[in-house]
C-alpha cells in the first residue's frame, strides 16, 4: 500500500472587512490548507486506485484540524466548506476523485459530524493542471446546502505545485456569509429539514 | 488606524521534501498581505505623507502577522522582504511611499533586530497579478541560504484604487542550501551586511 508522501504544507487565511460597502465589525474569514503529495499511480494506469483513501484518511484529518486552528479552533465558528485537488500532469482526474471521501469525512467530523452539524455535502471541484496551477473551490454552507448567503468559493494554488507526479489536496472552511450578502434565498436562520439542504 | 484595510491574508507553507530528501525540520515562509484603498488614486498628489504614515502601520501590523503565523518568538525569524502592488489608478511612486521611510522599522521590531536591510519589490498591477516578495537574511544580508522569494496574489485585488502591501518573514533559509557563501551560524549581524 502507498504511503502518503508529503512534499509541501501550505495554509492561507483571508480576513475580508468590505468590498465598497459598510465594513463589518467581524471580518468574514476565508481559510484553505493544500498539501502537495506524490501521486502513487502518476504516469501509468492503474485499476484499482481505491486503497489509497484509506491512505489518505490521516492526511485528510491533519489538514482539517490545522485548518480549523488557523481560524481559531472553535468549531462552531464554521459555517461554510469546500475542498479540491489538483492533479500533476502524470496523474488523471479519477485519482484527484480519491479525494472525496477521506478529505470531505474529515473536515465535516472535526466539524460536529456528518450526522450532526456538518450534514450537508461538501461542494468540490478538482482538475488536472501544470506546476502553479489555480483552483476556484466552491463553498457552501455546513448544515444545509441551499442557504444563499453562504455560496461563495475561494481562489487557491500553490506556485510550485503539483509537481507532475503530484496532487495537490485543498480543504477551504468559511465563517459568516458573503461579506455584503444581499442576494435573498434560504437563510442560515430558516434551515428547517435537517436534511442537509434546507 | 489610517490604512482603510479592505482585506488581509495570511500565506503560511512549508517544505517537507524537495528532490526525493526529507527536510527536517522543515523549511517555513510567511507572507501577509494588507488590500489598502489608495487615498491618492486617480490624482496627482505631491505630498505622500499619508502612505508614508500607512506604510508604518502596516509594517508592524503584517509583521507581527507573519511572526503569529510561523507560531514562533519574534527573534527566532531569520530572513524577512516586503513588496507592494499598485492598483492602476496609482503610481509607482504610491509604493516607494509606503516601503521605503518608515515601515522597516515597526518590522524590525516585529522580528527583533533586523540589522540588514529590508529587500523589496514593487510595481503596477491588477486583480490576480503575482507579486514575488524578495526575501534576505534579516541581519546579515550576505547570508547566502536566505536569498529567497515567495509569491502572493489574491484574485480580487489590487483594484484600480487599492494597493497590495505584503510582507514576508521566515524562520529558515532554503530547501536544500548548498551554493556556499555566508552562513546564518556565521553571520555576525552587527553591520546588516556579514
Amino acid at each position: 500500500m502507498p504511503d502518503v508522501q508529503l512534499r509541501k504544507l501550505a495554509v492561507a487565511v483571508e480576513e475580508i472587512w468590505h468590498e465598497g460597502g459598510p465594513p463589518a465589525i467581524i471580518p468574514r474569514r476565508r481559510a484553505a490548507i493544500l498539501a502537495a503529495i506524490r501521486n502513487p499511480f502518476a504516469g501509468r494506469y492503474v485499476a484499482d486506485i481505491q486503497p489509497f483513501m484509506e491512505d489518505l484518511k490521516p492526511l485528510g484529518l491533519m489538514m482539517a484540524q490545522r485548518l480549523l486552528a488557523a481560524l481559531g479552533g472553535d468549531p462552531l465558528a464554521i459555517d461554510g466548506y469546500g475542498k479540491g485537488a489538483l492533479i500533476g500532469e502524470a496523474g488523471e482526474v479519477e485519482h484527484g476523485a480519491l479525494w472525496h471521501a477521506p478529505g470531505g469525512y474529515a473536515m465535516r467530523d472535526v466539524l460536529g459530524g456528518a450526522k450532526g452539524r456538518a450534514s450537508a455535502i461538501v461542494p468540490s471541484t478538482k482538475k488536472v493542471c501544470g506546476i502553479g496551477g489555480r483552483l476556484d473551490v466552491p463553498v457552501t454552507h455546513v448544515q444545509a446546502s441551499y442557504v444563499r448567503s453562504h455560496f461563495d468559493a475561494m481562489e487557491v494554488g500553490m506556485p510550485d505545485g503539483p509537481r507532475a507526479d503530484e496532487m495537490v489536496m485543498v480543504l477551504v472552511m468559511t465563517t459568516g456569509p458573503r461579506v455584503h450578502d444581499r442576494a435573498g434565498g434560504l437563510a442560515a436562520a430558516e434551515i428547517k429539514a435537517m436534511d442537509g439542504l434546507r | 488606524m489610517t490604512a482603510q484595510i479592505r482585506k488581509l491574508a495570511v500565506w503560511l507553507e512549508e517544505t517537507h521534501r524537495e528532490a526525493g530528501r526529507d527536510i527536517v525540520p522543515a523549511t517555513r515562509k510567511a507572507v501577509a498581505v494588507a488590500v489598502i484603498a489608495n487615498p491618492f488614486a486617480g490624482r496627482y498628489q505631491e505630498d505622500l505623507t499619508e502612505l508614508i504614515e500607512i506604510g508604518a502601520e502596516l509594517g508592524a501590523l503584517l509583521g507581527r502577522r507573519c511572526v503569529e503565523a510561523l507560531g514562533i518568538a519574534p527573534a527566532q525569524a531569520q530572513s524577512y522582504g516586503k513588496a507592494a502592488m499598485v492598483g492602476e489608478a496609482g503610481e509607482l511612486e504610491h509604493a516607494a511611499a509606503i516601503l521605503h521611510p518608515k515601515l522597516g522599522a515597526p518590522l524590525r521590531e516585529a522580528v527583533e533586530k533586523g540589522a540588514a536591510l529590508v529587500p523589496s519589490s514593487k510595481k503596477m498591477g491588477g486583480p490576480g497579478q503575482v507579486l514575488d516578495v524578495p526575501l534576505g537574511h534579516k541581519d546579515a544580508a550576505y547570508v547566502r541560504s536566505h536569498f529567497d522569494a515567495v509569491e502572493v496574489r489574491l484574485n480580487d485585488a489590487p483594484r484600480a484604487g487599492e494597493i497590495m502591501v505584503a510582507v514576508a518573514v521566515t524562520d529558515s533559509g532554503r530547501p536544500l542550501a548548498r551554493v556556499g557563501g555566508l552562513t546564518h551560524g556565521e553571520a555576525v549581524g552587527k553591520d546588516g551586511l556579514k
